[in-house]
């Protein structure tokens, strides 16, 4: 087995500046679909962490977390896509500003 | 010290997450956001977790890459390509993005985390299946029994009830 090139400092750099650009979406977007893309970049940074602290430790259970993670994350995004649909059928429009029905 | 591999799917991974959430289109923002997962993916391989990054591969952009396709497909042409955001709105986000970034890296970059390295040999993937198997597995039967009902969750929400002449039509 060759011996790990990269320190594990880089790959957790790598994250946060994943989940900065994920926050920066799910802040700045107003588009449904973009912000399903944010969260999913935000999971991945999690993923990437959980990962690298698993290889470095070394433990198998970052390995085993990350994939239940990604089974979660599937799932999120099945109902999440559905609940876009769902509106988009009834406002014709994807602009959270326009799903107004939910603040009474 | 980073080596190439590493310095390119990090390019590749932090450039089309930005592409994908902000290139003008969003068919082409979900192909970007695929650079995305699949750079995730090499990371998962540099670090000697082939059976993760098979797994990510297909899982992420197999199905939910594809599904995000085709949900964009379904909407109105002028909707994916109209971009709806105030020029204030923006600024204050990218503020708190780099605040975030610039914070969070400072306590990263002066904890122990900047020592750790390793020389010991990576783990088996063996051992992922003897975890999922001994001590997990009512996570891991809770987890399919989750996955089935948001899938069919799902089916339910997105169907569509023809009210009109008093039947049900998928």
């Amino acid at each position: 087995m060759r011996k790990m090139a990269n320190e594990l400092i880089e790959f957790v750099l790598v994250s946060v500046a994943l989940l900065g650009i994920g926050i920066y979406g799910l802040s700045v977007k107003r588009n449904a679909i973009r912000m399903l893309f944010s969260i999913e970049i935000v999971i991945n940074a999690a993923n990437l962490n959980m990962v690298a602290f698993g290889r470095f430790l070394p433990h198998s259970g970052g390995q085993t977390l990350a994939l239940f993670s990604i089974a979660i994350a599937a799932a999120e995004v099945a109902v999440g896509l559905s609940l876009i649909i769902v509106a988009y059928r009834m406002y014709h429009n994807i602009d959270i500003a326009d799903f107004r029905s939910l603040k009474g | 010290m980073a080596d190439a591999a590493f310095l390119a799917l990090s390019v590749i991974t932090i450039g089309s997450a930005i592409a994908a959430l902000e290139l003008r289109s969003l068919i082409y923002g979900s192909i970007a956001l695929m650079g995305t997962l699949g750079g995730i993916a090499g990371f998962f391989l540099l670090l000697d977790s082939p059976f993760v990054a098979m797994f990510q591969l297909a899982v992420y952009v197999g199905s939910i890459a594809v599904l995000i396709l085709f949900t964009v497909m379904l909407v109105k042409r002028e909707l994916i390509f109209k971009k709806v955001e105030d020029k204030r709105r923006k600024f204050v986000g990218i503020a708190l993005m780099l605040v975030f970034m610039v914070s969070l890296g400072a306590v990263i970059l002066d904890s122990g985390i900047k020592q750790i390295t390793t020389d010991e040999p990576a783990v088996d993937f063996r051992e992922i299946g003897d975890d999922f198997l001994t001590y997990y597995w009512p996570a891991l039967i809770l987890m399919g029994l989750i996955l089935s009902g948001a899938v069919t969750g799902a089916l339910v929400l997105a169907r569509r009830v023809d009210e009109e002449n008093g039947q049900r039509v998928n």
